[in-house]
């Protein structure tokens, strides 16, 4: 019955998003004395079909939790054995409760919008809507008529199959949700973009609404992307990071898209100017969005991430992005020549950087993007397979990333309209030989030799100091006594500390891009019983192995004892671990955290006569290669945090209270 | 190919069982030589894994191609041969990196020509903008 109660709820959540589409578009047709009564209307229907929707997923969430073997995707996808956590997990583990997932956030993000929206014009908003339904309507249409996440089964097994081993991990539990959060959450950009092309609304007021909302997708993204990173480290057991695999990838484009459309949008709110090209942008990132989406649901590309997996869902999902997307860029060829140009500004200047950002973001963003899609191209047209992979990336990505972090701190230096490109190298003058002593520091203490690393290091530290430097100069640091620009610090909006986080992270990841390219080091050995590895320093002596049995996996353990001389700091194991009705391996990495970098082992070949080989890596600064995303992220939300509304009211309130 | 490929991963999948047989790499004793040899094996893919270098992999195929890619330098061959020896084998589908052939200069090229693309829409951008002002010295 339960099961039916959801399916009931998503098809009436489905009608009443078609509902809400047709009643949100009337406003662009109707008298304005109507609309009123008309946005009401959708603003209530927003929130009762993400109400609704809400309850079909929990209903869904609920029948995982309690392995309800009768459902369809229950048996392929959970096990009564596994754990709770991981049980729940599997509800967006699978194609329909994922694409669920998916529509949820989509009717819920609109649901807030309603709520928190009051503010916006009225035909605008109930536009914004009436496309967040649209969305959701396509969304909705695709599960309850080729995906049903409900659907029973006539013969109940008394077992399910099981989850993809590689998925029944914390890390991936999560990192799904959140990425959603990132992908969904530019739709109401998207939807803001549309809407302002429909009710030729673009304006700085336009581009105030939409940051808060891109920020938000923005640092969900980044910390989705930096979550499924960590996973891949510790899971593949092969120690990488990011592959360039066309799932990254997938997540990647948006991301780039996401990061020049908060860079663009901050000119058009404080300037006027680039209002066509950040319409464009809100496009562009929603649409890459539901590629990315498509390419990890239809599997059309060989990952070492994919899962789940059907080419002709794809299909359906390739048809909703044509339409979406087709449909978008021809109201905005249409329309986008209504927008005005205003805000003039010289090319040097903060206008200017940002622009300049936005640009080479924008080259980054294609090449991925040709790079991906490349070898499909070359397959669909009968060419030749061929493989775009790491190497390439790494070769066109980077030369173009250099220069835009290069010149990151020098932007940040500049005034708007018109600058001096020289003033703004002089005041950082003083963080360019901070940054050159601390490197000399660096290579002091390692000793490595390498030109490359050198000016990687130099880089990261540009970075983070520059950051750093930004936030002290608007403090005037420097200009006036120390004592009031204290205070002037104190007194700094939150979003100048978010800019700082953000910018800082960036510089973190560097050093830590820096220091595993340059100085990470690998053992392979192979080892019986008692036998001693060493690498950068640490022993690792081979105590024993074991065969164990969990719930839901045999795997094969290998102890080992870590030391760094003749100091014991503890036990590290390593498995092969067998999943029940799984017959691939997965391995468990045994890690050691010193400091910020890791000592990583991993089980490779296991062979005859109890030899086993051992892959052993010392990863130097690896930490920071999450924590500089986790900074980003962190200044995401700190931005948000930060409304300028709400300022005004609270230094009202602190009158009001000094007053009294 | 694509049935090849399919081959390959049942054998694969079929052999993990013997995968414990002798196949062993072993580095080569000059060290130049033996980090030229990891620095190809980056480039090439491991065919029936799903996206990885035969450096990270541990696949059969992939430590046969390590192996080989050993012997061939011992054998006095340059990178490109090596290479070449392989998509002959395999295919261009073993490259990670594609060449930088006739048919591949588009995918090559991409970053330049949008870089130059975009240099351009931004000085056609500035242009417009410096005449706009100019039409309308009263700037509101």
């Amino acid at each position: 019955m339960l099961a039916e109660f959801g399916q009931f709820t998503l098809i009436l959540s489905f009608a009443i998003a078609l509902f809400q589409m047709v009643i949100g578009l009337l406003p662009l047709m109707q008298h304005a004395d109507k609309h009123n009564m008309l946005s009401s209307i959708t603003n209530r229907a927003a929130v009762l079909q993400a109400i609704l929707l809400a309850l079909s997923f929990a209903i869904l969430l609920l029948l995982f939790a309690s392995s309800d073997f009768s459902l369809k995707i229950i048996v392929e996808h959970s096990h009564s054995q596994k754990p709770l956590f991981y049980k729940i997990a599997a509800t967006w583990g699978n194609h329909e409760g994922s694409i669920l997932l998916f529509s949820l956030i989509i009717s819920v993000l609109g649901a807030c919008l309603s709520l928190f929206g009051g503010k916006l014009d009225i035909k605008f908003l109930s536009t914004t809507l009436a496309i967040q339904a649209m969305l959701a309507v396509a969304i909705l249409g695709f599960i309850i008529f080729t995906s049903n996440p409900f659907e029973r089964l006539n013969i109940v097994p008394i077992e399910g199959n099981n989850l993809n081993p590689l998925l029944q991990d914390w890390a991936l539990a999560v990192h799904p949700p959140l990425l959603y959060l990132g992908y969904v959450g530019l739709s109401i950009p998207f939807s803001f973009a549309i809407a302002a092309l429909l009710t030729e609304k673009v304006d700085e007021e336009w581009a105030k609404w939409v940051r808060p909302w891109t920020l938000f997708a923005w640092a969900c993204l980044t910390g989705g992307i930096a979550l499924g990173s960590y996973w891949a480290y510790y899971e593949l057991g092969w120690g990488g990071f990011w592959f360039w695999d066309p799932v990254e990838n997938a997540s990647l484009m948006p991301w780039l898209a996401a990061t020049a459309l908060l860079h663009s949008a901050i000119v058009m709110e404080k300037r006027g100017a680039l209002g066509s090209w950040t319409i464009l942008l809100a496009i562009v990132a929603f649409g890459l969005s539901l590629l990315g989406t498509f390419l990890v649901r239809s599997g059309i590309l060989t990952s070492v991430h994919a899962f789940a997996v059907d080419p002709e869902r794809g299909i359906v999902i390739l048809a909703i992005l044509f339409y979406f997307m087709a449909g978008a860029f021809s109201l905005y060829a249409f329309k986008s020549g209504h927008i005005k140009q205003r805000g003039v500004f010289a090319p040097i200047s903060r206008e200017g950087a940002l622009l300049l950002n936005n640009l080479i973001l924008s080259v980054m963003l294609v090449t991925v993007f040709v790079g991906t899609l490349y070898p499909l191209f070359i397959d669909a047209i009968g060419a030749s397979k061929l493989s775009v992979g790491a190497p390439f990336f790494n070769q066109t990505f980077i030369p173009l990333a250099v220069p835009l972090l290069i010149l990151l701190p020098i932007g940040n230096m500049l005034p708007w309209k018109k600058a001096d490109f020289l003033v703004a190298m002089k005041k950082l003058i003083w963080v360019f030989l901070l940054a050159f002593a601390t490197m000399l520091m660096f290579l002091y203490l390692t000793g490595h030799r390498d030109i490359l690393a050198w000016a990687a290091v130099l880089l990261g530290v540009w970075l983070v100091f520059g950051a750093v430097w930004e936030i002290l100069y608007s403090a005037r640091f420097g200009q006036i006594e120390w004592h009031l620009a204290l205070r002037r610090l104190f007194n700094l909006r939150r979003a100048k500390f978010a800019v700082m986080l953000a910018h800082m992270g960036v510089g973190v990841l560097v050093l830590g891009l820096a220091a595993m390219s340059a100085w990470r080091v690998q053992n392979i050995q192979e080892m019986t019983v008692g036998d001693k590895m060493t690498i950068a320093g640490f022993e690792l002596e081979f105590d024993n192995v074991q065969n164990q049995t969990a719930s839901n996996y045999n795997e094969i353990v290998g102890n080992f004892t870590l030391s760094k001389d003749g100091v014991n700091l503890g036990n590290l194991a390593t498995a092969k671990r067998r999943y029940l009705k799984r017959s691939s391996p997965t391995t468990e990495v045994g890690l050691y955290n010193h400091y910020f970098g890791q000592v990583y082992i991993a089980f490779g070949v296991l062979g005859e006569n109890n030899k086993v080989q051992l892959r052993a890596y010392y990863n130097p600064l690896v930490l920071l290669i999450w924590l500089g995303p986790l900074l980003m992220m962190l200044g995401g939300f700190l931005s948000l945090t930060d409304r300028r509304g709400r300022k005004v009211n609270r230094a009202a309130l602190k009158q009001e209270a000094l007053h009294v | 190919m694509f049935k090849r490929l399919v081959i390959l991963c049942i054998i694969s999948i079929f052999s993990f069982h013997h995968a414990q047989a002798a196949l062993k790499v072993v580095p080569l004793q000059d060290v130049t030589l033996e980090q030229r040899a990891k620095d190809l094996s980056l480039e090439l893919r491991c065919l029936v894994c799903q996206n990885q270098s035969i450096e990270s992999s541990d696949a059969d195929l992939a430590i046969d191609l390590k192996i080989l890619v050993r012997e061939q330098i011992l054998q006095g061959k340059t990178d490109l041969e090596i290479k070449q020896f392989l998509v002959d084998r395999y295919g261009e589908f073993v490259l990670l990196k594609p060449l930088f052939s006739g048919q591949n200069s588009f995918l090559w090229l991409t970053p330049i020509i949008f870089l130059a693309l975009a240099f351009l829409s931004a000085y056609i951008y500035f242009r417009n903008m410096n005449k706009t002002q100019k039409d309308e010295p009263a700037d509101q």
